[in-house]
């Protein structure tokens, strides 16, 4: 069980999160909307141990993996060794299973610059899974994809969470999405003291 | 691009040329000798051994004091670009060593530590640190967070992010603040064995050039010069096209 019990989070004396307290059980897909500038990215900082400076107390387990808006990547390193170097403990050969389960094998010796944004996207997904997490932090995994691109990789996401079981928590500005692959909606909406989970 | 390729080489040569018609026109050696009165001088301080002697002198003191500035200017450099009230502290205490004139410095050194290796190697050191730290502050705040939140995310040790992280960000300002290093402390080196050494080239030009030996003076600094330009060709250049490899692949 994930326990998220926030009291304030802010920058500079500037309140951006209020109280938030929720739980994410295992294997449950939970989606945190909200109007842009309001804190989910905040939030989910927060969540990943990205950002210790909040006031409150967060549960997650060890076994954690983020998606981020960007794919993120190290481009002096090749796809293969980007897989590698944050799993030390992943071998060789799950590493090639795990590209091909995303559908970029042969391209193991290339550099992230070398791929589209459709694939470092793909290498990103695939970075996440490859040691099987137990919680899954997604910021606007699909933005800013042409929406082929964007519906391939929901399926594949959505299959690999099939896969693993991860909890997940992700943030999205599409409701469709939310619907498709979390089983909750989390609202943030603003209040003076920060934002705070609505109806 | 064979012209382009050819303009280097023609304009070596044309300087040579001028050399010859200069040294022609002034008609003493003792002035100015010709290229080919340096060769029999060449090869008898070659043999002597002493050319060697104080060639190998002078490169320890210039690794010795490149090594030194390199790692005190990188540690600074990564603690200023990190730590904003670190930088506000330490900023004005290099502007004032980077004005600092590198013969006031060196002075110094002798007259407080003696006339000693360490002196000299110290006084070089404190002139190429300021502008190493700068240099390395830079490629620090240039320093992605995102990668920073990626490595946090799936705790990376120590030391798989320095080096598979932060270095490689860091790389290109550690190969210009290395090249343009060298270029400066050899060149600091020779002044600090002109003035207080008793070994090297520099206080072999201070011999000669007390000796009113130009062809003498020529030969070590040809000799030294020809060093330097091997060390960047071999060792500096390779060097930073590999940290720059995957940009290009
Ligand atoms: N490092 C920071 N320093 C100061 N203020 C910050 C910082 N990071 C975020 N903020 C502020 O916190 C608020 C919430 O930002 P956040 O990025 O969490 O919004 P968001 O909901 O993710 O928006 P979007 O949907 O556009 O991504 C914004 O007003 C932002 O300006
Ligand atoms: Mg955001």
């Amino acid at each position: 069980m994930i326990s998220v019990d926030i009291t304030s989070k802010s920058f500079d004396g500037m309140p951006v999160l209020g109280p938030i307290s929720f739980r994410i059980a295992p294997g449950e897909t939970l989606a945190l909307v909200g109007p842009s500038g309001i804190g989910k990215s905040t939030l989910l900082r927060i969540l990943a141990g990205i950002d210790p400076e909040f006031e409150g107390r967060v549960q997650r387990p060890g076994a954690l993996s983020m998606v981020f808006q960007e794919p993120t990547l190290l481009p002096w390193r090749s796809v293969l060794h980007n897989l590698l170097i944050p799993h030390p403990e992943l071998r060789p050969d799950a590493a090639r299973t795990m590209l091909a389960r995303v559908g970029i094998d042969g391209k193991e010796t290339l550099f992230p610059g070398q791929l589209s944004l459709g694939q470092q996207r793909r290498l990103s997904l695939a970075r996440a899974f490859a040691c099987a997490p137990k919680m899954l932090i997604m910021d606007e995994p699909f933005v800013s994809l042409d929406p082929e691109t964007a519906e391939t990789m929901l399926r594949l996401t959505e299959a690999l969470i099939s896969e693993h079981h991860p909890a997940t928590l992700f943030v999205t500005h599409d409701l469709r999405e939310a619907d498709r692959l979390a089983s909750r909606v989390l609202t943030l909406k603003s209040t003076p003291s920060g934002a705070v989970l609505g109806p | 691009m064979a012209a382009s390729r050819l303009t280097p080489v023609l304009s070596l040569a044309s300087m040579l040329a001028l050399w010859v018609v200069a040294a022609g026109l002034t008609n003493d050696a003792q002035i100015l000798p010709t290229p080919w009165q340096l060769l029999p001088l060449f090869a008898q301080e070659f043999a002597s051994g002493d050319l060697l002697t104080h060639l190998g002198a002078t490169l320890v003191r210039v690794l010795w004091a490149f090594t030194l500035a390199m790692s005190l200017g990188t540690v600074l450099g990564l603690i200023m670009g990190r730590s904003t009230a670190t930088n506000r502290w330490l900023d004005p205490w290099l502007v004032i060593f980077l004005n600092l004139p590198a013969l006031v410095l060196i002075v110094l050194c002798y007259l407080w530590i003696g006339l000693t290796e360490a002196a000299a190697i110290t006084a070089v050191t404190l002139n190429k640190v300021p502008n190493v730290a700068v240099v390395i502050r830079e490629g620090a705040r240039a320093l992605d967070p995102d990668l920073d939140a990626m490595a946090k995310v799936y705790r990376m040790s120590w030391w798989t992010r320095q080096r598979h992280v932060v270095f490689p960000q860091l790389a290109p300002f550690v190969a210009a603040a290395a090249r343009s290093g060298v270029a400066v402390i050899w060149k600091i080196v020779l002044v600090v064995e002109f003035l207080g050494r008793s070994s090297g080239v520099g206080f072999q030009i201070h011999l000669h050039f007390q000796l009113f030996d130009v062809a003498m003076v020529l030969v070590y600094a040809f000799a030294f010069i020809g060093v330097m330009l091997t060390v960047e060709w071999l060792l500096l250049q390779p060097a930073e096209r590999r940290s720059r490899r995957w940009r290009t692949a």
